[in-house]
């Protein structure tokens, strides 16, 4: 979980960049060329899915619309044998009722009628490596929704807003290199240009800003500065993986930005994302009859808060989970996760310059329990799953019900909760509270 | 003269050989006549699940399998239906060594995830079927006593019971094994109160490039009244896998072995 806290507002509205729109429609063209490509002896798949979800508050917010979800989208999902390569494409097309301009196509932010999960060639270049350049949904670490070394954007705003669980993970475009020699497994991301996480930017859900202090729970919408220049706003992401024992053990690297806009020009009170390098590792394996994980990483936040920046501070952060059936076909996984603040003397002087107060201010140590809770009845047809996140420093939580129910192979139907409690309205999941919402969801698959 | 005293004395040999053949040593046949024909293999498999309604679901997904050193095996299972395991991965690395649990991951493509699969979870539905996880990559022998409780003209009958009575659901299960191709046929499973409760069937057998090879299985549940129905195609052996199709690599790009 890390929809960023306390980010600090600014009143400028996002205004789409000519040049965004441009490789926007550069990328559609190339993608209806490619589906529109006669498909006579062509080694081709088609697969997709319609799914159709509505949701309201559970409590009002004056900021925000009622309805928190009201969309329909088709998801078509290609892929196409080559002699040397696979061409794999997967986009969305949706109607979402909720958003102002549908036409204004942002494949970044995921705004507009379509959003392209996937655009990539994989081809094999040697023996022992694969290359995937591209449009891409990349994962790694060994969290459950908790993610340390895995800098691949994410997009809060569909995790809670409710869409199914995949919209969690926002696409990358990048050359990922992967190579396999006999001592391990090593994997290379190269993203040319910095893909920031789809963050909360008051347009669907509310959070807590610092400004104007003493701060508290705003839908105003802002824009983050963007890190848009090719080859220089860059990104490198690379694992090596190997089995160590009979586990398996990784060790994780990653140079760019912090992933939500966490710093602020105070000069221009606008949000941006500060340069960030994470060095990690983590290890998983079985315990017995259950599984256990463990994953570390130190969050070097290269530049200093100083008179016109405010920059977050290096962390430390740990994660271990433990798993296993406790009962037929009842499955828990529950997991620690802290995040420890380095200098945070530094911290609270830099805080207070801005105007915060010792009471809004971060908890040197945030400490989060989570406890996943997953019951299969009816042959695996009927899913009822909760997922618990608790964090006794910060005294809120963030409670997720899934029920999922496959009416036959074809036809499902779900409905789900996202509820924030929270003691202060400054704290990560407190700031979410006047974002609980419920939702239903229908979906056919082909 | 001479010719009926050889054939008495093969008669005899064989009939020695039945009589002196083991528990463990059937045992031992019928599970390298289920799961270890050749080097290695793959089938297309359908599976129906019908309930007691009589209505079904359909999964349909490529099975690969690997005979690796000291009587372990890999398998990659690459679901193609229905369309929500579509591309999905079930990759599973069979430890027959005393105290070493199978290790089996899922492949979740549009989360480019790879999920572990807990150890504990082996007797849970197989995708929401009738078979458990187990019956796709097999129980380990050492899990169970075996009793040879009845021998009939072309079956051998075994009475299985759990060395760890608290891991499994049943209490015992019998089976019965054809004399000529050691594969097993009827598997009936007893629970806690001596209920006969479920059966597995091997309904179909054909010979493919000399292994005896089951085409249709049948399990059913007598407490749901529901049933599976596994039906295998296009089966092949010894086509020359590499070991590295078992792993993270191919789960993030199946082979065109299985898509095809």
């Amino acid at each position: 979980m890390k929809p960023s806290i306390k980010q600090p507002t600014s009143s400028i509205r996002h205004r789409p960049s000519i040049q965004h729109r441009a490789s926007s429609i550069a990328a559609l063209l190339f993608l209806f060329g490619m589906l529109a490509t006669p498909t006579k002896a062509l080694d081709t798949s088609l697969h997709g899915f319609v799914d159709a979800r509505a949701g309201a508050r559970t409590q009002d917010d004056p900021t925000q619309d009622q309805m928190s979800l009201g969309e329909v989208r088709l998801q078509l999902d290609s892929l196409t044998y080559f002699d040397a390569a696979e061409l794999q494409v997967r986009a969305d097309v949706l109607y979402d009722g909720l958003q102002d301009d549908l036409g204004k196509i942002d494949l970044d932010r995921g705004t507009g009628f379509i959003d392209l999960r996937e655009l990539n060639l994989l081809f094999t270049p040697i023996d022992s490596a694969d290359v995937k350049v591209g449009r891409q949904i990349l994962t790694w670490g060994t969290g459950d929704l908790l993610f340390i070394n895995d800098l691949f954007p994410k997009d809060w705003n569909s995790f809670l807003l409710g869409r199914d669980e995949e919209y969690l993970k926002a696409p990358s475009d990048a050359v990922y290199a992967s190579w396999f020699p006999t001592l391990g497994s090593f994997d290379f991301a190269y993203m040319p240009k910095f893909d920031s996480d789809r963050y909360i930017d008051g347009t669907r859900l509310s959070y807590w800003s610092p400004m104007p202090p003493p701060g508290g729970i705003t839908g105003q919408e802002f824009t983050a500065d963007e890190r848009d220049d090719w080859f220089k706003d860059h990104e490198i992401s690379a694992r090596f993986y190997r089995p160590v024992l009979s586990w398996e053990g990784a060790l994780y690297y990653y140079n760019g930005f912090w992933k939500s806009p966490m710093g602020m020009n105070l000069a221009t009170g606008d949000a941006y994302f500060p340069r960030l390098n994470v060095y990690g590792a983590s290890a998983n394996g079985a315990i017995g009859s259950a599984l256990g994980n463990i994953e570390i990483g130190y969050y070097d936040s290269t530049q200093e808060s100083d008179a016109t920046h405010f920059i977050p501070n290096d962390e430390f952060r740990f994660l271990m989970g433990y798993e296993r059936e406790v009962a037929k076909n009842l499955t828990a996984g529950a997991q620690y996760y802290l995040e420890w603040m380095m200098d945070y003397n530094d911290y609270q002087q830099d805080y207070n310059a801005i105007g915060g107060s010792a009471a809004t201010a971060r908890d040197e140590a945030r400490h989060v329990l989570s406890l996943r809770l997953t019951q299969m009845l009816m042959n695996q047809n009927l899913m009822l799953s909760l997922f618990t996140f608790y964090s006794p420093s910060d005294n809120d939580a963030y409670f997720r019900p899934i029920v999922t129910y496959k009416v036959n192979d074809d036809w499902m139907v779900t409905a789900n909760g996202n509820f924030f409690i929270g003691k202060d309205d400054h704290t990560f999941f407190g700031q979410m509270k006047k974002n609980s919402n419920i939702n239903l969801g229908v979906r056919y698959s082909f | 003269m001479k010719k009926l005293i050889t054939v008495l004395a093969a008669v005899a040999i064989a009939s020695s050989v039945y009589a002196e053949m083991s528990v463990d040593e059937i045992v031992k046949k019928a599970n390298e006549a289920s799961y270890y024909a050749g080097n290695d293999g793959s089938a297309e498999v359908e599976m129906k699940i019908i309930d007691k309604s009589g209505s079904s679901r359909t999964r349909e997904f490529t099975l690969l399998r690997m005979n690796v050193e000291g009587g372990n095996q890999k398998f990659y299972v690459y679901f193609k239906k229905p369309a929500d395991l579509y591309k999905q991965v079930f990759l599973v690395w069979k430890e027959t060594a005393e105290g070493k649990d199978d290790s089996r991951w899922m492949w979740l493509p549009a989360l480019n995830l790879k999920r572990s699969i807990a150890p504990g979870d082996k007797r849970t539905s197989f995708v929401g079927s009738d078979f458990v996880y187990e019956d796709v990559s097999g129980r380990n022998l050492k899990e169970d006593k075996h009793e040879l409780i009845e021998t009939t003209d072309t079956q051998y009958v075994i009475k299985n019971t759990p060395v760890d009575p608290g891991s499994v659901e049943f209490s015992y299960y019998t089976v019965k094994i054809d004399k000529d191709t050691f594969l097993p046929r009827h598997a009936e499973y007893f629970d806690k109160n001596g209920k006969h409760y479920r059966t597995v069937e091997a309904t179909k057998v054909e010979t493919i490039q000399g292994y005896p090879t089951v085409t249709e299985s049948v399990v059913s549940d007598l407490n749901t009244g529901g049933s599976t129905v596994n039906t295998f195609k296009n089966i092949k052996y010894d086509i020359g896998l590499k070991e590295n199709i078992f792993t993270e690599r191919f789960l993030r790009r199946p082979p065109r072995e299985v898509t095809r």
